[in-house]
């Protein structure tokens, strides 16, 4: 299959102009959270002492049917803990972010349409693109949640962080040429497993960033409480949402992530007895795939079981990224099995 | 005798009683946490440290590069991690702990299920959503209608209703519902599910097996065990169990880009399994590809790897001539191959049929199929054959090829060079059809290139009920993860000139979308029993 090389270079060039955007977003974003109005803290504050009727994530649109009155809704905890953006520089930057934020996002999902197109194969036959889709999928994540929750937006730091550095390592050390795939790689199968761990793992890097928020919030609650001096990072934590609902939003990105991941498990392990007539080999890959499965499933648990809810269930999560990082970078980087994935020499 | 016996009834009745608080440790979730914990940390070795099952030269690699802690390791099972007995004991405690839990599970969770929904509590007003409507000049009955047929609308169907006291026409009515109870099921399944999975890979393990093997074009195969290079057994695997089945490789095809990156392969094979295996040539053709492997009668074969057989043609000085094809290990992606082609039974009398020691053959070659236009012809410019060519490499003298010592049929044994047991030669660059002339008369031509390909052979009969597990397992996370389960109660009672309405919902904490469900629920009802709304604070 020829490749459209010319196709090719104005996807690399969409690729570069993605981390620019998002480097744009998240710098806009980091001041703004520097120098958003302190009164969020007190705000914050108060609105823990928990109301009767609690309102969570979704958005309700307040009020019951029209012609019964309710009595009026109490304060939402996120939105409480959003900053009260007084002064027009700083809405004009929240602006500016969020516009990079979604430019971004449509140059990452063009130079991964026109890679596609230049090799004429699904654009996830290697690790660059495979980073490209995770991270294009993450901050899919981030934008449901800045449309449903536009008050959020000063967060758009902590979610582009670890997107902007992942796509500078794909970039550079995972960076490979455009190609047809390799004899490995020709199946159907490549279509439905590698979509969906990729997909998965841009749910579970958001996931990852609430996981750290909370872990954050609920370090500086604890702080306060017991008087103790705040340090960094927890500094950085008076005007992150009320711990609760970050606890919740790690949980059902998780909820979401997790049975996608089991179905890419199971995909690729039909994937390798289609190719290989045997589903499971302990293939260094196969070890840490099932290694990060067994430890975000023990996170659900945890989070079940009586004591562990909060502080040590959420550790799971940030544990449980590493172990996909692990598989994302040492095991296609030092180690190599079956898997002819890496596409990396 | 009476006091002993008594003794022993108290120590069995202690036992018992340990017995059961062990079994009930072991089927708690923390317990199946904590082993699914140790399952991935005792995983992390296996995917750190070459495995035998994956690759035995890789841990003779390690073997030879960290010469102290391999034998450590080895005896800690750290190169068969998945074969360990450790690794297996988790793996059982694991299972074990999984089916206690699902038979106290199945009885906690499957009884509600049946027996519907619960009583309602006593102080509704201390659920997380209350609330409270009031009716004029409705009975209690009349009120529970409207308010039942309003909840059916919103689609609650498991509804129970009590009667409560016998006062006529003033009696206490309640309500109960619930809905998403199919989530204890999806949870139920999954949890089952998974145990079929450990049967499916546990059966694999255990009567299953794997082999690996090289064949060169023109070659063929049969299985057994005895013609593997690599096999490894499950432990309740009997050789004689082995399906018969032969493959003959007709040709190899490899094409490739411009720039060498492989495109596509395909091997043309002939096969015949079954009972006539064996007896005659394989007959049914097929072409084995990446993807798309042999599947026969107990078996399955896959493409892992191919090369190239350089093909020489030796002519001992006493006119005898050897030639074979010998398989090179490929050493780049150009296919750069490497290899020895060793002759301990060269220059023996054909009369006398005595073996001298001192005139044994061996070849060091290395093959490019695409060389180079000028020296030295070291580096292949493309994997295909193009020009290709083949730098041998010749000794004479003791090659101690049956003195006892395993060793890699790729390389030659270097101490015996440096012992002066073989001489070398000298060494030359050869195109196909050329040949080179030894010192003591006997001549080498390189006839020309095969190539081979190398196959992994398994049988797992787990796979189905592995898959059947897999599937299952899916379905019920999602259903499981999905569908929140709810419950309703209701609560009508008797005021002067109407009735009371406390309405209370339940729910998991995971479950915020239920606070404006109940909104509606709220709107609903009131509609339908045409309430005036009382202040829920009270
Ligand atoms: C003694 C053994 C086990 C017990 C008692 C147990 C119990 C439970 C319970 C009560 C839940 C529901 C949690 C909730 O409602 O939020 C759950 C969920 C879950 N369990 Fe287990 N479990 C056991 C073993 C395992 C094992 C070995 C795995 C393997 C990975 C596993 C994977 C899961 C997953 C992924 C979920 C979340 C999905 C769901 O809610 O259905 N469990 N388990």
């Amino acid at each position: 299959m020829p490749i459209d090389q010319s196709l090719a270079d104005v996807s690399n060039t969409f690729f570069l102009w993605t981390i620019v955007a998002y480097t744009v977003a998240m710098s806009c974003y980091a001041i703004e959270y520097a120098f958003g109005t302190r009164g969020a803290v007190a705000a914050a504050a108060r609105s823990s002492a928990a109301p009767v009727r609690q309102r969570e994530l979704v958005g309700v649109a307040p009020g019951g049917p029209a012609t019964t009155p309710t009595p009026p809704e109490p304060p939402d905890e996120l939105e409480t803990a959003a900053p009260g953006l007084r002064s027009d520089a700083n809405r004009v930057l929240g602006g500016i972010a969020v516009a990079a934020t979604f430019l971004g996002f449509a140059l990452a999902l063009t130079s991964l349409v026109t890679r596609g197109v230049s090799v004429g194969r699904v654009p996830w036959g290697n690790m660059y693109e495979f980073v490209c889709l995770a991270c294009l999928v993450g901050v899919l994540c981030w934008l449901i949640v800045i449309i449903r929750r536009p008050q959020l937006r000063h967060l758009g730091l902590f979610v582009l962080l670890p997107v902007v550095l992942l796509l500078g390592l794909a970039g550079t050390v995972l960076y490979a040429e455009a190609a047809p795939l390799v004899p490995a790689l020709n199946s159907v199968w490549l279509k439905i497993h590698v979509s969906a761990a990729a997909t998965s793992s841009g749910i579970f890097l958001f996931g990852f960033v609430c996981a750290v928020l909370y872990l954050l919030r609920q370090g500086y609650d604890a702080r306060i409480a017991e008087g103790r001096v705040v340090k960094f990072p927890f500094t950085l934590a008076p005007r992150l949402p009320v711990a609760e609902s970050l606890e919740r939003l790690t949980f059902r990105v998780h909820a979401l992530a997790f049975p996608l991941w089991t179905f890419a498990v199971i995909a690729g392990a039909i994937w390798a007895e289609a190719a290989w007539t045997r589903y499971w080999g302990w293939d260094p890959k196969e070890t840490w795939a099932f290694i990060s499965w067994v430890v975000y499933a023990a996170y659900l648990h945890a989070r079940a079981t009586a004591g562990w809810w909060g502080k040590r269930a959420t550790f799971i999560v940030v544990l449980g990224w590493a172990t996909m990082m692990v598989n994302l970078f040492v095991i296609n980087l030092v180690q190599t099995g079956l898997h002819s994935y890496a596409g990396v020499n | 005798m009476r006091v002993s016996s008594v003794m022993h009834v108290k120590i069995l009745g202690r036992l018992a009683l340990q017995g059961r608080q062990l079994w009930g440790q072991l089927v708690s979730m923390r317990t199946a946490l904590v082993l699914l914990f140790l399952l991935a940390i005792a995983a992390i070795p296996g995917a750190t440290f070459p495995q035998r099952a994956l690759n035995p030269a890789k841990v003779t690699r390690y073997y030879n590069d960290h010469p102290t802690l391999a034998p450590i390791l080895d005896r800690l099972w750290g190169f068969d991690v998945f074969a360990s007995p450790w690794f297996a004991a988790i793996y059982l405690l694991l299972f074990i702990s999984l089916t206690g839990c699902l038979i106290s599970r199945i009885r906690v969770h499957l009884l509600p299920l049946i027996l519907g929904p619960p009583k309602v509590p006593a102080q509704l007003s201390k659920l997380p959503l209350y609330a409270v409507l009031d009716t004029s000049a409705q009975t209690p009955e009349a009120t529970a209608s409207s308010v039942l047929a309003a909840l059916r609308r919103l689609h609650w169907r498991r509804i129970r209703q009590r009667i409560h006291g016998e006062a006529e026409g003033a009696a206490e009515i309640t309500l109960s519902a619930e809905r998403g109870q199919l989530r204890e099921l999806g949870n139920l399944v999954f949890h089952f599910a998974l145990v079929v999975v450990l049967i499916g890979v546990a059966v694999g393990s255990l009567w299953g097996w794997k082999g690996g093997a090289l064949i060169v074009e023109g070659g063929q195969f049969c299985n057994a065990v005895q013609s593997y290079d690599q096999f490894s057994p499950g432990r309740l695997v009997k050789d004689e169990g082995i399906t018969p089945f032969c493959v003959s490789l007709r040709k190899f095809h490899a094409s490739y880009l411009p720039n060498g990156q492989p495109v596509n392969y395909s091997a043309q094979l002939r096969y015949t399994d079954g009972a006539a295996a064996g007896q005659r040539e394989p007959r049914h053709p097929y072409t084995l590809e990446v993807n798309h492997p042999l599947r026969m009668d107990g078996a399955g074969m896959f493409l892992i790897n191919h090369g190239y057989a350089p093909v020489l043609r030796y002519t001992d000085r006493y006119g005898t001539v050897f030639e074979s094809p010998t398989p090179f290990l490929p050493r780049d992606s150009a296919l750069r191959s490497e290899g020895v082609v060793v002759l301990p039974d060269a220059n023996q009398d054909p009369a006398t049929r005595k073996r001298t020691r001192n005139s044994e053959v061996a070849f060091e070659g290395l093959y490019v199929p695409t060389a180079g236009s000028i020296p030295p012809f070291v580096r292949s410019l493309y994997p295909a054959r193009g020009n290709e060519g083949i730098t041998l490499l010749a000794y004479r003298g003791n090659t101690g090829l049956d003195s006892g010592v395993p060793r890699s049929v790729y390389s030659l044994d270097q101490s015996r060079v440096s012992s002066g047991d073989l001489k070398l030669l000298g060494s030359k660059f050869l195109r196909p059809g050329q040949s080179w002339k030894l010192d003591d008369g006997s001549q080498v031509e390189f006839v020309g290139s095969k190539q081979w390909m190398s196959v992994e052979v398994s049988h797992d009969p787990g796979r189905l009920t592995a898959l059947t597990g897999a599937v299952a397992m899916v379905l019920g996370l999602l259903v499981s993860l999905f569908t929140r389960r709810r419950r309703l109660f209701v609560r009508l009672r008797p005021t002067t000139g109407g009735t009371r309405v406390e309405l209370a919902g339940l729910t998991r904490a995971d479950s915020e979308a239920f606070a404006a469900e109940f909104d509606r629920i709220e709107g609903a009802i009131r509609n339908a029993v045409s309430a005036e709304p009382t202040d829920n604070k009270e």
